[in-house]
């Protein structure tokens, strides 16, 4: 049924940054570091996320005798990273240090070379939650796009659950191929290179869960019906207009899935500071009015911070950011009972 | 429904039809009940009654109807939308006259309807037929009527496996209180934040009825291990059990009390072995023929109130009732043969306390979450001892205050990068042809969450090596010391 696959390449050019490696592909789950196995030791032909500070960081593919350049210099991999352990501080050739994290689908989505828009965490959870995703479930995915989600739901469902993922870009599936063999996830996904909305998933009644994330997810709908088993399943799509949500929910309802939902998620990050606020002058008054003054302070907690001498009052604040992402798409659920 | 039970397949995954003993979710509408199958016990949900014998041999997502007396009949066939006479409707509502006289029917017609056993169906068909402004109606205030009907007298239940989702959508409408109003985008920002996933050891703090862990439970599905760290004398896990899972889950799965953790970190834990045999000792002194201290062994703590389960609701005090008569029959022979029995249980709570010491004092874990009603930061900054480096940890916490003292003091110590402080909205929408709008009401908080990664702790801590970006990182830091020297 899937011979028509895109043979596995054997030799992925060095992906990230840096070096051109030769990745030799292995299937041997939970044996070495991969996206869903932790591991203490930096290893040769391990992927590591070199983090610089916070919205700095990028990832990187550990290669004997190989280097990597950053702002404060380079790390040769050979002495600074290999038999290091991961969260170790590393310092640069010009000084400066940077620390070597495990990757984790999370730190993928914000390090991954961008092929398309992609997914990121705030949506991911609320996908692989509301879809029931756990160890051992079988999932439909359509597109694969640049692979942030597809990241997420195989960390999910190792190591006995399998994801089958259809991207109809030839370029893009194959790029998606490279990273999971590089990642050493690739025993747990399938990719196909075809049109769902035409050919649909190339699985019938396998899957627990599917997803959609194509411009027309309503000509998919029936396709994600037979993927699902005949006990029944979960199903997701995500868009970004009103317009394709009302024709999704139709085929929806029209392929007789059940409960259907809508709903839209936003992430607010509050940045953390200690806001100083001046005062204001009310000038010199009487005697009487002083007394007021500092039984108040003295009643309040909030004053325990004011200064006088400087005439300015301190207070710890999560303050939201100037800008937030105000819309990423629009996540329909719906559920397929057992017919 | 008699016959072989079906052999799941190899791989498993197969599905296995309801049978008695488990752990099942009933479903009417949105509204969500978690029960236990029994036979012959009754069941109320939405001011309902009925048995759920008939649904053992089913299978799961079988939606029933409730029928007179309680019986559960597995609908065949999807009952479809009420036919609308001929698609009359009106255009608007400027002839319609709310007098309280459109229903031809009284309230004693609509019991006796009831009585005669009619089916909800055909009492909304009624209902329509006797209501004289229905054809007035615009044909989308006719489906609102309906639909409305419906809800009220047709009575869909649909049987359900226990998953996280429904667990935590159920308890954020029902029980909020009782899960730190932990709304369910909020926990699925948790799971994935932390790199929850099968093989990790995990640790989890929390004061969620169990919600929480039985959430991470899930998604280890039996790989790996999970450290319950808990305040008081037990843990409390009523929504874990609710999510019915199989034996081997509990293998991994160990429980350590937050007020021996200092102990721990000091090294003194060991010694407290003897202290703590004590303790137990008087407690069973005290609890001498109390069933409750033996149900308190089992880790399932008498007092709490189960939510939902039936279990819990209806035969716990009934068999408290009949252990307590029989304890008065039996002499005191028993009772020392009781006693032993007691002791041998608290023996090996004390082994698995010993054996949870030991796997948090590996201090190797590769995750932890916090999400409970005690101050954070102190939880915090001990449990972060035990977790390895380069590994997520989450903070939930209902009020936004806790979590700044938190940053502030991960700051100060050192140790964590990438700290986040966030929160989630989520806006559900109502998505019908030409009548999409988002809903009416969402939820106003659904708390907030502090996210960051491990690293190696700086034991040398120069200021001098400090790079551009990190120096940056560490103003606030700077800044509370000076707060702090100030006040």
């Amino acid at each position: 049924m899937w011979g028509d696959f895109i043979s596995v390449r054997r030799v992925c050019p060095g992906t990230i940054r840096g070096v051109g490696v030769d990745c030799v592909h292995r299937c041997i789950p939970f044996s070495e570091m991969s996206f869903v196995e932790y591991r203490d030791i930096i290893q040769n032909g391990d992927t590591a996320i070199v983090f610089l500070g916070h919205d700095s960081m990028f990832a990187i593919k550990v290669q004997q005798g190989g280097s990597t350049q950053t702002k404060y210099g380079a790390i040769k991999h050979s002495t600074d990273l290999i038999g290091k352990k991961y969260g170790s501080k590393v310092t640069c050739s010009k000084g400066g240090w940077v620390y070597i994290l495990h990757p984790t689908p999370e730190l993928w989505t914000v390090t991954l070379p961008h092929r398309t828009q992609i997914l990121y965490s705030t949506d991911i959870s609320m996908i692989i939650m509301m879809l029931e995703l756990k160890p051992g479930s079988i999932v439909c995915e359509s597109g694969t796009g640049s692979g942030s989600l597809s990241h997420a739901i195989i960390r999910t469902i190792a190591p006995t659950g399998r994801l089958y993922t259809v991207e109809f870009h030839k370029q893009r599936a194959e790029k998606a191929e490279e990273e999971f063999c590089d990642h050493k996830i690739d025993h747990l996904v399938t990719v196909k290179n075809q049109d769902v909305c035409k050919e649909g998933f190339g699985v019938v009644n396998v899957a627990d869960a599917v997803f959609l994330d194509i411009p027309s997810p309503w000509e998919a709908v029936k396709y994600a019906k037979s993927a699902l088993k005949a006990e029944g399943g979960r199903i997701c799509s995500f868009s970004p207009c009103i317009e394709q949500v009302q024709r999704t929910c139709l085929a929806m309802t029209d392929q007789d899935f059940m409960d259907i939902n809508t709903f839209e998620i936003l992430l607010r990050v509050y940045d953390v500071r200690t806001v100083s606020l001046q005062l204001p002058d009310l000038g010199v008054g009487d005697t009487n009015n002083q007394d007021t003054l500092t039984d108040k302070k003295n009643q309040s907690k909030e004053d325990s911070w004011r200064d006088s001498q400087q005439g300015t009052t301190q207070f710890k604040s999560g303050a939201p950011l100037r800008e937030m992402a105000g819309h990423t798409g629009y996540l329909t659920f719906a559920t397929k009972y057992l017919s | 429904m008699s016959g072989p039970v079906e052999v799941p397949a190899p791989g498993g995954g197969q599905a296995q039809p309801v049978s008695e003993g488990d752990h099942v979710v009933l479903k009417r509408e949105e509204v969500f009940k978690a029960v236990q199958v029994h036979r012959g016990r009754k069941i109320t949900f939405e001011k309902q009654w009925f048995y759920l014998d008939n649904a053992i041999g089913q299978q799961y997502g079988t939606t029933f109807e409730v029928s007179s007396g309680g019986v559960l009949q597995p609908l065949k066939v999807k009952t479809k939308e009420i036919a609308k006479e001929a698609n009359e409707a009106g255009i608007d509502n400027r002839n319609i006259i709310d007098d309280g006289k459109s229903q031809k029917l009284s309230r004693d017609d609509i019991e006796a309807l009831k009585e005669q056993g009619l089916k909800g169906q055909d009492i909304v068909q009624h209902l329509v037929e006797n209501s004289t402004t229905f054809r007035d109606k615009t044909g989308f205030a006719q489906e609102k009527y309906i639909k409305k009907k419906k809800k009220k007298y047709e009575a869909f239940i649909t049987i359900l496996k226990p998953t996280t989702r429904i667990m935590a959508m159920m308890y954020h409408s029902r029980e909020p209180g009782k899960i730190c109003y932990l709304r369910y985008d909020t926990l699925a920002q948790m799971l994935t934040l932390g790199n929850i996933h099968a093989g990790s050891k995990v640790i989890v703090a929390e004061t969620c009825a169990g919600l929480v862990l039985g959430a991470v439970m899930e998604r280890l599905g039996g790989f790996g291990s999970v450290i319950h760290v808990y305040p008081g004398s037990l843990p409390v896990r009523a929504a874990m059990e609710n999510f019915g899972f199989p034996k081997s889950f509990y293998n991994h799965l160990f429980d350590f009390p937050i007020n021996k953790l200092n102990s721990l970190l000091s090294g003194g834990f060991s010694a407290e072995k003897e202290t703590l045999q004590k303790q137990t000792e008087v407690m069973m002194e005290e609890g001498n023929g109390s069933p409750l201290n033996t149900y308190q062994g089992d880790g399932m703590p008498c007092g709490e109130t189960v939510m939902d389960n039936n279990q819990s609701e209806e035969t716990k005090p009934m068999d408290v009732a009949c252990e307590e008569a029989e304890n008065k029959e039996k002499n005191t022979d028993r009772k020392s043969n009781q006693v032993e029995e007691r002791k041998s249980k608290q023996e090996d709570r004390l082994k698995k306390l010993q054996t949870a010491a030991a796997v948090l004092q590996e201090r190797n874990a590769d995750g932890l979450i916090i999400a409970s009603r005690l101050y954070p930061s102190p939880l915090l900054l001990c449990l972060l001892e035990f977790v390895a480096p380069s590994r997520p940890f989450v903070i939930y916490c209902q009020y936004k205050e806790p979590l700044l003292v938190c940053y502030s003091n991960l700051r100060e110590r050192g140790g964590v990068v990438n700290l986040r402080l966030s929160e989630t909205w989520l806006r559900g929408y109502q998505v019908l042809p030409n009548r999409t709008h988002p809903k009416l009401t969402m939820s106003g908080g659904g708390g907030y969450i502090l996210t960051g990664i491990t690293v190696a702790m700086d034991r040398t801590k120069s200021v001098a090596n400090i790079s551009n970006s990190q120096r940056a990182e560490e103003r606030p830091a700077k800044r509370q010391k000076i707060e702090e020297s100030k006040s």
